[in-house]
């Protein structure tokens, strides 16, 4: 107190002192306080990117190996009495022929070949458990592709199960008491023996980007939920885009300012905080219960996240619409223009990039969307790759919600594998509106 | 009247309009000095009269000067464009009436050179006249006044027609006395400086009345000089 | 090509008026903005409305080619004539007296699109051209009647916002030009430029005085002394004096206008 005094009756014709105590003190304090509000945004910055590196790094620790899947290599024999003679046979009849033959008999011949002691149904039906119950479609599926296969023996790679290829991955601790863990010692010793001949690998697993989804954890692919998403968010953004675009048009530029608008525009950016999930509720009811549309169809999906998008789209076109110089708008109304003039020949395309940038940000919470998806139906289990708009699909972060509830610790990775595609997928949707904002950004 | 809202633009303004009256005060001093030189044929007053007139030139420069600072930094419009305008012209005329008074001490050398001839008594009239003109006017200036410059423009018409007086009265003693007549046509030449001065003092106050109200005063003005028709009469 | 006053006032006595203000009133809300404006636009020459901030000189500009229609609040009454007819009936179309009655801006602000796409619009927009070579007809007269066919001809594809600030402005004019206006309005076209650029804006106003009414809003007297004929005080939505620019710069008649121009009321 005494300072303050000291200073505020300085006469003004005396310069201030500056370098009094007094002031010293007070610049020392106001350093002092600047050093501590930066110190602490920093430690912010610090905390919440020691968050997501954890994030990011937990789902690529967990999910790398969702990539990769292990197999077996087999020595095969393309058995002509079994498969049929192709040369002999009509195209048609040895498809036909092969599509009925159990190819675990080939593979049982296979491995009896490798492990002649092995006997007794209960541990050749273990034995044979080693490859995945996706090996028989492999095996058909490489035939029919290459008919002169038949006769010959081929060393071939056929995938293990599931629970060999955790051992593999190191996911099942074969230290626990034999009891306790699923893979049994007996099992243990084969894959061992396996391992020993060199015949097990483990590489990256291209079914899992193009196949659809499956029970099997090492069949299991995201395919069929990209597909579905992209025909869900295809609907949302011929649906969303052009009604968000001509409602922030009108509302920005041609709506009388009054209570009524006014509400609108309250009620717009409350929608735009509504749960996603009422907007699942409000689809059900309008898109399944009153309109009939299909269940778990890309379509429904698709108006559903229309309906929750919309009032992000509004707003940021209204936003990038309101940044338009009112002189630009003033120079076109000054030469005649009229008001539709001057909204399609200047603002609209002067505002495109922000409407586009808000676009895609609206997209991109679409695609991470999934509750909404679930009270329509799109949660269930889907193999084939969706065809159109109209059939049953699934979407990535359902998928990941799907796995994520499988018991099989195989989908462990599977689920973190999928949450790095759809990570993927909505980094570069940002990324598209980043370019798209630079690239035609406007500068006045 | 309001000040401008940059008071240096007053002051600048001011500095101007002291220094017009500065020189008319000079100008008038100048005047009763070289009369009382001429009455009295006092030569060493008569010098001090002619020295003084470098004080008005000096006078004049520096007002120029002041002027056209005002030009080129203020861009004076309106009533202070006039304001302006009018000080410089009537620098200009009060230098001329200090002209004048140097010249009536230059003739006071001449007139003292030759035979003794008695200043005609009007001729102080006239500069009595003169110097009342010119005290108007700087007082009309001063107090920013239409009406005093008008009746200041008026009272020309007295010293004109004393002029004219004084004139027919030298005329006549010159062909009393034709030995005289070069120190009478002095005194007449001096007549003839006085009515001058006059005649600049009218200038000014048309310059005055002008700054004040953007009129011309000259327009209305009738020139009632007899003595040219009378001179034209006689040729 | 300056007149004499006494012939000035002959012109203005013979000739009838571009455009004139009868007892304009405007509201803004409960705001009475303009108040009683009586007012006459010659054709071929300059008239320049001065006044302090919020007199009202820029909102009557704006009623003259309806600009101010966008404002919801806004209300004009009393009539305003272009020629024989008030522009604020309802037989009036906005758009074509918008291209009768031009208007230049404060800041310069040219499309972000090419110099020829900028004079174009207009034309395009009321078909004016026909063909293509009629287009760049245009475009050439009006680009070399603002003065800026010598600097531009050689890059009439750039943008015009790359162009300097007093290059966008005479772009603006052109623009303004091209759909060939009888009145041209300008508000405070040289507030945002500098010197030179200013000069080049005035003496193009001059060479255009001759073809158009140009009315312009203007904070600098300076500027309204140099190139205009007549000069319009406005002080608080009224009009308090017009008349012949030199008259208004040394006589003015009225004290407010007197105390505005030589700067002792704000």
């Amino acid at each position: 107190m005494t300072d303050r005094s000291k200073i505020t009756t300085v006469n003004s014709s005396v310069p201030t002192d500056w370098k009094s105590d007094a002031m010293q003190a007070r610049i020392g304090r106001r350093y002092r306080r600047e050093r501590i509000f930066r110190s602490l945004g920093l430690a912010a910055v610090v905390i919440s990117v020691l968050f997501l590196v954890f994030l990011l790094g937990n789902i690529v620790k967990n999910g790398a190996y969702g990539f990769m899947q292990t197999s077996v290599s087999l020595d095969v024999t393309f058995n002509a009495d079994l498969l049929g003679d192709p040369s002999v046979l009509s195209a048609e009849e040895f498809t036909e022929k092969v599509r009925k033959t159990n190819m675990l008999r080939l593979i049982q011949a296979s491995m009896r070949d490798l492990f002649p002691d092995v006997k007794g149904r209960r541990d050749t039906r273990a034995l044979l458990r080693l490859v995945s119950t996706g090996a028989r479609a492999q095996l058909r599926d490489m035939i029919l592709a290459n008919p002169s296969l038949v006769g010959n023996t081929e060393r071939v790679e056929l995938l293990t199960s599931d629970d060999i290829d955790q051992v593999i991955k190191g996911n099942i601790d074969i230290t626990l008491a034999e009891a306790n863990r699923k893979v049994k010692d007996k099992e243990l010793s084969w894959l061992k023996t396996l391992q020993d001949d060199d015949r097990i690998s483990l590489d990256f697993h291209s079914q899992f980007l193009t196949g659809g989804d499956s029970r099997e954890p090492e069949l299991a692919g995201v395919w069929g939920a990209i597909v579905g998403s992209a025909l869900t968010l295809m609907v949302t953004l011929v649906t969303a885009f052009p009604i968000g675009l001509f409602a922030a048009v009108y509302l920005e530029e041609f709506a009388p300012k009054n209570r009524f608008t006014d509400i609108i525009e309250i009620n717009i950016n409350n929608l735009a905080a509504v749960p996603s999930i009422v907007f699942g509720l409000l689809g059900l009811a309008v898109f399944l219960s009153v309109m009939g549309m299909p269940r778990s169809a890309p379509i429904v999906g698709g108006l559903t996240l229309a309906l929750l998008t919309l009032p992000t789209v509004i707003i940021a076109s209204r936003a990038s619409i309101a940044a338009v110089p009112p002189s630009i708008r003033d120079a076109a109304r000054g030469l005649g223009a009229s008001p539709m003039q001057v909204v399609f020949h200047h603002v609209i395309p002067l505002a495109m990039p922000g409407i586009m940038t808000g676009t895609i940000i609206g997209m991109a919470r679409a695609l991470g969307e999934s509750a909404p998806l679930l009270m329509i139906g799109m949660v269930a289990f889907i193999v084939d790759i969706p065809g159109s708009i109209n059939d049953a699909a699934t979407v990535l972060p359902v998928q990941i919600y799907l796995w994520a509830d499988s018991p099989e610790r195989a989908f462990v990775e599977k689920t973190s594998a999928a949450i790095m595609v759809l990570l993927f997928f909505l980094i570069a949707m940002n990324g598209v509106a980043i370019w798209l904002r630079q690239k035609f950004e406007q500068k006045w | 009247m309001n000040d401008h809202i940059l008071s240096t633009y007053d002051d600048e303004l001011k500095e101007v309009r002291s220094i017009v009256i500065q020189m008319g005060d000079l100008a008038a001093n100048q005047l009763s000095e070289a009369m009382r030189a001429l009455r009295d044929l006092d030569l060493e007053k008569a010098k001090e009269v002619r020295a003084s007139d470098k004080d008005l030139d000096a006078l004049e420069i520096t007002a120029e000067r002041a002027v056209i600072g005002v030009f080129a930094r203020r861009a004076p419009v309106a009533d202070d464009l006039r304001e302006v305008v009018s000080a410089l012209k009537m620098t200009t005329m009060i230098e001329r009436m200090g002209d004048y008074a140097k010249n009536i001490a230059k003739r006071t050398f001449a007139i003292s050179d030759g035979s003794l001839v008695i200043m005609p008594q009007l001729l102080d009239n006239m500069a009595t006249e003169a110097h009342q003109m010119i005290h108007k006017v700087l007082e009309a200036y001063i107090k920013r006044s239409a009406d005093d410059a008008i009746a200041v423009w008026e009272s020309d018409e007295n010293l004109d027609s004393l002029y004219n007086v004084t004139y027919r009265k030298i005329l006549a003693r010159m062909m009393e006395s034709p030995e005289h007549i070069s120190e009478l046509t002095h005194y007449l030449m001096i007549a003839k400086n006085l009515e001058r001065i006059g005649d600049q003092a009218t200038n000014v106050a048309e310059q005055i009345y002008y700054a004040i109200t953007g009129d011309n005063l000259e327009e209305a003005r009738l020139k009632n000089d007899e003595t040219s028709i009378e001179l034209y009469a006689k040729k | 090509m300056i007149n004499t006053p006494t012939e000035t006032n002959l012109d203005t006595v013979q000739a009838s008026p571009k455009m004139a203000a009868r007892g304009v009133n405007v509201y803004y809300g409960d705001n009475h903005a303009i108040k009683d404006i009586d007012l006459n636009l010659y054709a071929d020459e300059v008239t320049s409305l001065i006044g302090p901030s919020g007199c009202g000189k820029s909102t009557f500009l704006r009623c003259l080619n309806r600009m101010n229609d966008t404002i919801p609040i806004c209300r004009v009454s009393g009539q305003i004539l272009l020629e024989d007819d008030d522009i604020y009936t309802s037989g009036i179309d906005v758009v074509q007296l918008r291209a009768r009655v031009g208007m230049v801006f404060q800041k310069p602000n040219p499309f972000p699109k090419s110099i020829y796409d900028n004079i174009a619009y207009g034309p395009r927009i009321h078909g004016l051209a026909a063909h293509r070579t009629d287009l760049d007809e245009i475009v050439t007269t009006s680009l070399e009647k603002a003065g800026l066919w010598q600097e531009v001809k050689d890059r009439l594809d750039t943008s015009g916002t790359a162009l300097s600030g007093g290059q966008q402005q005479r772009l603006c004019i052109a623009r303004a030009i091209a759909v060939n206006p009888e009145v041209i309005l300008m508000d405070e076209p040289c507030s945002a430029l500098d010197p030179i650029a200013t000069a080049k804006i005035e003496s193009l106003i001059d060479e255009l005085s001759g073809r158009y009414a140009i009315i312009i809003v203007t904070h600098s007297m300076q500027q309204a002394a140099r190139i205009s004929r007549k000069t319009a005080f406005f002080h608080l939505g009224e009009m308090v004096e017009y008349g012949d620019t030199t008259e208004i710069f040394t006589s003015p008649k009225e004290d407010r206008t007197r105390d505005y121009i030589t700067g002792r009321i704000g």
